[in-house]
């Protein structure tokens, strides 16, 4: 019979995107199948199961996420090797609807992640594309080369902007924006990263009226919308997200950026 | 024909409908509890809440089997102090707030409902039945003076109705149930989740990181509903039925059992928050047909045959 149990999968290849960031690389047609912004549960054998967003499907049947080393889940998801096993439960949650137009993406660091494959069906439809990479220091970069690629299809533009000046040009992500829709009717912006970002993004795109989709993050257990440890507002991360549009974000605002629950429900500031 | 009546009451709780949200789902946050009851619930009942702080276990913590979802959250939860905080700065006067306790002995449970109880929580749930976490839940449920001595402590507390959540994990639920009643338990509800396990094949490893879990939705409803038909035969205050309610069929079935309210929480993975709109609707219809002006008269109906 079946039922959501996790899958078992090897993987198929690691790829080194930074010193402290990989992609694992597996086969698994649902998650193959995933549309931008969803996520899979994934099961670290003996350790944990945790939340990661898809950053690669291709047609045939493989499927990658991207992990940065931080906690003892993700550092063991980080050294694992070809060949090592994995269970996969998934793809859930609400993705990115993606649009013709002009649209403007800001993320950073593994933020980005969601963003590549939405990035990717974006220049299928010929959208123009504004990519905001912003990172504290140039040594914390991923997936520039690919958006670069990516991008290289369709009109678009990538600003890169560090708070050390180190790579791009010197200041936040947040910093680009204004300049850009100034000039430009954008008729969708997408952002994923931190949550203070995330904040800034959506003040931002309030006072310019343009519609937004954001990818957030909370600590999940079920992954399916029952246990309500991802509770954001009277959202759920995990079923009503991870992908909020404006109307969703502006009503959870004041929990946005300031606080969040840690694994006993406890509220944590941000 | 004039529409159905689904309000119910149980001690001093008055619900407009008889559906309520079972504990440990959902009910990490006042906004998702309120979310629910906007969804139709006729009360809410909170995750449980310990004296202390607790994380719980590692993940996974759920997993989907046939007929049903195995889970060990391992009562995470954050602690009285903090959870009386979080409900002191919320709205939470117009909700039919039920609050699930648990804890070890009959000073925990007094201390809890102490601090509480000068806020408008409108009843209390004591999960003595917890299928997977030492020290706490089923094995409380297993020693009768303990059980006894626990109740007779949060009546001393408090006036609000004290339901009691047994645990159908212990060989005669009829026993604990008697006790329960009476100790001064103002209903019953029956049950929690059973005692169960799933492996991974491929690995050979246990799913669940705790290894063992409890057993929830449509696999245990034909046990849940025995547990409330052997019950409603032996005590005479309300029950609250609990176990793999899905559809309308599932309520009514209850209902016929000897319950007087239902609770629903595996329900929620399956249909989603509409669970309870479309359940109230069925029970409306099922009376109808019937020509019952009331959900409260078909409870225990099934007695009625020899």
């Amino acid at each position: 019979m079946v039922s959501d149990k996790p899958r078992i999968v090897k993987v198929l290849d690691v790829r080194e995107e930074s010193q402290t960031v990989r992609s694992l690389i597996f086969e698994d047609d649902p998650c193959s199948k995933a549309k931008p912004g969803q996520f899979v549960m994934v099961w670290i054998l003996g350790v944990d199961e945790i939340p990661m967003s898809i950053s690669m499907t291709k047609a045939d049947g493989l499927a990658g996420f991207t992990v940065r080393k931080v906690g003892e889940a993700s550092a063991a998801l980080f050294d694992m090797k070809v060949g090592s096993l994995l269970g996969v439960r998934g793809p859930y949650g609400k993705h990115f609807t993606n649009i013709i137009g002009d649209v403007m993406i800001v993320g950073a660091g593994t933020g980005l992640a969601p963003l590549m494959p939405l990035s990717e069906v974006l220049t299928q439809n010929l959208s123009s594309i504004y990519m905001i990479i912003g990172g504290k220091t140039i040594d914390e970069f991923v997936f520039v080369d690919r958006a670069r690629a990516t991008l290289s299809k369709t009109k678009s533009e990538i600003i890169i902007t560090t708070e050390d000046g180190s790579y791009g040009t010197k200041g936040l992500a947040t910093d680009a924006m204004e300049p850009i829709l100034k000039e430009r009717q954008i008729d969708m912006i997408y952002t994923c990263g931190p949550e203070l970002m995330i904040k800034k993004v959506l003040e931002i795109a309030q006072e310019f009226s343009v519609p937004i989709q954001a990818s957030l993050e909370r600590i999940m257990k079920c992954g399916i919308g029952i246990c309500g440890s991802c509770c954001i507002g009277r959202y759920r991360v995990c079923k009503d997200g991870p992908v909020f549009d404006s109307p969703k974000l502006e009503e959870i605002i004041d929990e946005l950026g300031s606080f969040k629950r840690d694994h006993s429900g406890r509220v944590a500031m941000i | 024909m004039q529409e159905p009546d689904l309000s119910i009451e149980i001690s001093s709780l008055k619900m407009e409908s008889p559906l309520m949200l079972a504990s440990g789902i959902l009910g990490t946050s006042i906004d998702l509890l309120r979310r629910v009851f906007e969804a139709g619930a006729g009360a809410v009942v909170t995750k449980s809440v310990g004296y202390e702080q607790r994380t719980g276990y590692n993940n996974p913590t759920i997993v989907e089997v046939y007929g049903g979802y195995l889970n060990a959250i391992g009562l995470s939860n954050p602690g009285i102090k903090e959870f009386h905080k979080e409900l002191s700065r919320s709205k939470i006067d117009d909700l039919p707030l039920v609050v699930s306790l648990f804890g070890a002995d009959p000073l925990e449970f007094r201390e809890m409902i102490s601090l509480l109880d000068e806020l408008e929580v409108k009843a209390y749930e004591l999960n003595i039945s917890c299928p997977h976490v030492k020290g706490f839940g089923a094995e409380v449920c297993q020693d009768s003076k303990l059980v006894g001595e626990i109740i007779e402590a949060v009546k001393t507390e408090t006036q609000k109705p004290v339901f009691v959540k047994l645990s159908p994990n212990v060989t005669d639920i009829v026993h604990t149930a008697k006790l329960a009643e009476d100790t001064g338990a103002d209903a019953l509800t029956v049950a929690n989740t059973f005692r169960a396990m799933a492996i991974d094949i491929e690995t050979g490893r246990p799913i669940l990181a705790n290894k063992i879990g409890g057993l929830s939705g449509p696999a245990i409803k034909p046990i849940a509903v025995r547990c409330v038909y052997e019950i409603y035969q032996n005590v005479d205050i309300p029950i609250i039925g609990c176990g793999g309610v899905v559809d309308w069929e599932d309520a009514i079935e209850f209902f016929l059992a000897g319950a007087t309210a239902i609770q629903i929480g595996t329900g929620i993975a399956y249909e989603g928050l509409s669970v309870f709109e479309k359940i109230k609707q069925g029970v409306k219809d099922y009376l109808i047909v019937k020509g019952k002006r009331s959900v409260r008269e078909i409870v225990g109906l099934a007695h009625g045959f020899r």
